[in-house]
C-alpha cells in the first residue's frame, strides 16, 4: 500500500521560514536577542560611567570657577578634608545600618513565606511586600515625616501609653538623637529601613525557597539544635540572598538624596553632595569623586562577600 | 528482648487523609527490616514518624522501649539517608559526614578522623575534600550513609535510597547494604517500592497499603503466603484467583494464589485449566505469557529456551496443587 502522506510538512509562513533560519543558525537568534540590551549597557550605561570616571580625574580652577581638563588626584585628596570626609563616613554608616536593619527585619517575613505560607497566604505576602512600591516613593516619605514629626502619631502614642520618657530618653542620645524623630538620624534611619525592606525581603525569600526541607531535616536528624541548623545549613545557604538584598539596600541608601533631605539633621549625604556641588557650585569633577565612592564601596563589599564564601553555593 | 522500633496503634492523620492507620509493629534489634508499599500507602510516613519529623495523630511509637513521644529529632539516637540523599551541597564531603560529631562538640582533629575513618567504611577514601556537587549519584549515596553512621545511631532510617541509581550499581549497593548491616549489627529500617529489593535484602518485610499494615513476615512468608489479594498482586505480580475458580482447582471457596513460575503450558484438552494466550511478554530469563482463563487472567513464566504458544492460541496450564495458596482474605 502507498503512502502518500508528505515526509516534509509544506512551510506554512515566514513564522516557518524563520524558526528554519534560527534552527539552522542558532546563534542567530541569540545575537538578535542579545544586541539591543548590550549596546544599552555597552554605550548608554557603562560609557557614562566611564565619562563620570573620567570626569572624577579632572579639577576645577578655584579662580575662575572653570574645569581644567588635566589629569590630576587633587579632586580625590578634597574628598579627604574634615568636611567632606564627614559625609563620606555618614552615608556608610547609615547605608551599613540600613541593611542591617533590614536584614533583621526580613528574615523572619522572607523565612516564614518561603517555608510556610502556601496559596492565599502567599499571594497576601507578596502582594504585603509589593504593596508599599505602588505608591510614590516621595508620598511615604512625607507621610513618615509626619508620622515622626513632634506633633505626629508616634509622639501622640507614646504619651498615650505614658512612655514619653522613652522617647526622649532615645531622642537624648547623642549623635543619632535631635529634637523630634522627624529631625534626628533615627528617624532618617527608621524611612531608610521601610523604603527599601521589600528589596531585601525579595531576593532573601527567593534564596531560602530554594533550600530543600531535606536538608533541615537532615541537620536536626544528625543532632543540631535550631540555632546550629540557622547557623550552619540556613544562613549558609540563604547568604547569596541576604548579599543581593544587601547590595539592594545598601547601594540605594548610599545614593539617595532624598529622604535624609525631608527626613533628618540637615547634615549631607553624598547624594546630597553631589546634588549641591552639580548644581549650584558647579564643581563638576568633585560631583564626580563624590558619586564613585558609592562604586568603590560597593566593589570593596562585594570583594569581602565573595571572600566570606557568598557566592560558593550558586 | 525489647524491640529496636516498636509501633502500638499508630496513626498519622493529615485532615482527612488516613497516611498512617492504626498500625502495630515490632521490629526486631539487629534485624534488617523492610517497609514495601506502593506510593501513598504510608511506609515513609512510618519511616518519619520514627525519626520524629512527624508526629502520630494517636497511639504510641517505642524506640528501645523508650515513648518516644516528646523526644525531638536531634535528641534521637536514630540516624537517617534521605531519599534525595541531603547532602550540604557548601560543605566538603569530610564536613559534611563529621556534621553529626561537630554539632555535638567533638573536637575538630576528632571528627575529621572518624569522617575519614567512615569513608573508608563506605569505599570513599580520599574523596574528603571534594564537594557534593563533583559526586556521582552512587558516590552521593554512600556519602549520605557514611554521614548517618559516623553518630553510631541505634537504628538507621533509609527512605528508598537505592531509588536514585540505575540498575547495575542498584544491585551492588544491596549487596554492600546488606553485608554493611551484617557487619555493623545495626537495625536497618528501609523503605522501598520495589519487592525485588525488599525480597533480597530484608530479614522481614512489612507490606503497606492505604496506611496499614497489610502482611508483616519474612520474604518467603509474604512472597510465598501471602495473606491478602493486594500482597499476593503487590508482591511478585501473582495470579490471584476468586473463590469460584479456587474452589474448581480443588480449594476451598476462598481467594486464592498462585505463582506464575508455578504455572506450566499443557496440552487444551482435559487440563483443569485452559484459555486463549492474549499476550506474550518476553522478559529476557523467561517470557510472561497471560491467559485469558475461566474467571481471572493468568501470568505463566515460561522459561527462555521451551516453546511459546502464539497470540490467540488455546492453552491448557498445569501446576503443583501443593503451589496454590489459600489466602486469610475471604
Amino acid at each position: 500500500m502507498m503512502d502518500f502522506r508528505p515526509v516534509t510538512l509544506p512551510v506554512r509562513g515566514p513564522g516557518d521560514r524563520l524558526t528554519a533560519l534560527f534552527w539552522r543558525r542558532p546563534n542567530l537568534l541569540l545575537v538578535l536577542l542579545l544586541a539591543p540590551p548590550l549596546l544599552w549597557l555597552g554605550v548608554v550605561y557603562l560609557g557614562s560611567l566611564a565619562a563620570l570616571l573620567l570626569q572624577s580625574f579632572y579639577s576645577i580652577d578655584e579662580f575662575s570657577g572653570l574645569v581644567v581638563h588635566e589629569f590630576t588626584l587633587k579632586t580625590y585628596l578634597e574628598l579627604l578634608r574634615p568636611s567632606n570626609f564627614d559625609i563620606l563616613l555618614r552615608t556608610v554608616g547609615m547605608a551599613a545600618a540600613v541593611t542591617l536593619g533590614c536584614a533583621v527585619i526580613a528574615f523572619p517575613i522572607a523565612y516564614y513565606a518561603a517555608r510556610y505560607a502556601r496559596g492565599r497566604w502567599k499571594a497576601a505576602f507578596y502582594l504585603g511586600v509589593m504593596l508599599p512600591l505602588w505608591s510614590s516613593y516621595l508620598v511615604k516619605v512625607y507621610a513618615w515625616k509626619l508620622i515622626l514629626s513632634k506633633e505626629g502619631i508616634v509622639t501622640w502614642a507614646t504619651d498615650a501609653a505614658g512612655a514619653s520618657a522613652v522617647l526622649n530618653a532615645v531622642l537624648a542620645l547623642p549623635v543619632i538623637g535631635g529634637n523630634s524623630l522627624s529631625t534626628s538620624y533615627i528617624g532618617t534611619w527608621i524611612v531608610f529601613v521601610y523604603v527599601w525592606l521589600p528589596y531585601m525581603i525579595l531576593p532573601m525569600q527567593a534564596a531560602l525557597e530554594r533550600v530543600p526541607q531535606s536538608m533541615l531535616e537532615a541537620s536536626a536528624d544528625l543532632g543540631a539544635t535550631r540555632a546550629q541548623t540557622l547557623r550552619r545549613v540556613i544562613l549558609p545557604l540563604a547568604l547569596p540572598g541576604v548579599i543581593a538584598g544587601s547590595i539592594f539596600t545598601f547601594s540605594l541608601t548610599l545614593g539617595d538624596y532624598i529622604i535624609p533631605q525631608i527626613i533628618g539633621s540637615s547634615r549631607l549625604f553624598i547624594g546630597q553632595a553631589v546634588y549641591t556641588l552639580q548644581g549650584t557650585a558647579g564643581n563638576i569633577p568633585l560631583a564626580a569623586a563624590f558619586a564613585v565612592v558609592p562604586i568603590a564601596v560597593m566593589l570593596v563589599y562585594l570583594a569581602l562577600a565573595k571572600r566570606m564564601g557568598a557566592f560558593d553555593a550558586l | 528482648m525489647t524491640d529496636a522500633v516498636e509501633f502500638v496503634g499508630v496513626s498519622r492523620h493529615f485532615g482527612p487523609v488516613r497516611a498512617v492507620d492504626g498500625v502495630d509493629l515490632a521490629i526486631a534489634e539487629g534485624s534488617f527490616f523492610a517497609m514495601l508499599g506502593p506510593s501513598g500507602s504510608g511506609k515513609t510516613t512510618c519511616l518519619r514518624l520514627i525519626s520524629g519529623f512527624e508526629k502520630p495523630t494517636g497511639g504510641q511509637i517505642r524506640i528501645f522501649g523508650e515513648e518516644s513521644g516528646r523526644v525531638p529529632p536531634n535528641l534521637r539516637n536514630v540516624n537517617t539517608v534521605f531519599q534525595d540523599y541531603a547532602l550540604f551541597p557548601h560543605m566538603n564531603v569530610r564536613d559534611n559526614v563529621a556534621y553529626g560529631p561537630m554539632v555535638k562538640g567533638v573536637p575538630r582533629a576528632v571528627r575529621a578522623a572518624r569522617a575519614e575513618e567512615m569513608l573508608s567504611l563506605v569505599k570513599l577514601d580520599g574523596y574528603g575534600d571534594r564537594k557534593p556537587g563533583q559526586l556521582s549519584g552512587g558516590q552521593r549515596q554512600r556519602v549520605a550513609l557514611a554521614r548517618a553512621l559516623v553518630n553510631e545511631p541505634r537504628v538507621l532510617l533509609l527512605d528508598e535510597p537505592l531509588g536514585a541509581l540505575d540498575l547495575k550499581l542498584r544491585e551492588a549497593m544491596q549487596d554492600e547494604l546488606k553485608a554493611l548491616q551484617k557487619r555493623l549489627g545495626i537495625t536497618f529500617v528501609f523503605v522501598t517500592h520495589d519487592q525485588g529489593e525488599a525480597l533480597s535484602m530484608a530479614d522481614r518485610v512489612a507490606v503497606f497499603s492505604d496506611g496499614k499494615v497489610a502482611q508483616v513476615g519474612t520474604p518467603e512468608e509474604v512472597y510465598g503466603k501471602p495473606r491478602t489479594r493486594f500482597v499476593a498482586d503487590f508482591v511478585g505480580s501473582s495470579n490471584v484467583l476468586p473463590p469460584a475458580l479456587t474452589q474448581r482447582l480443588g480449594g476451598p471457596a476462598r481467594w486464592s494464589s498462585l505463582r506464575p513460575e508455578s504455572l506450566r503450558l499443557a496440552a487444551a484438552e482435559g487440563a483443569a485449566l485452559a484459555g486463549t494466550v492474549t499476550a506474550l511478554r518476553y522478559l529476557g530469563a523467561g517470557t510472561r505469557v497471560v491467559i485469558d482463563g475461566p474467571g481471572a487472567e493468568l501470568a505463566v513464566l515460561v522459561p527462555a529456551g521451551q516453546a511459546l504458544p502464539a497470540a490467540g492460541a488455546r492453552v491448557g496450564l498445569a501446576f503443583d496443587p501443593a503451589m496454590l495458596h489459600v489466602m486469610d482474605e475471604a
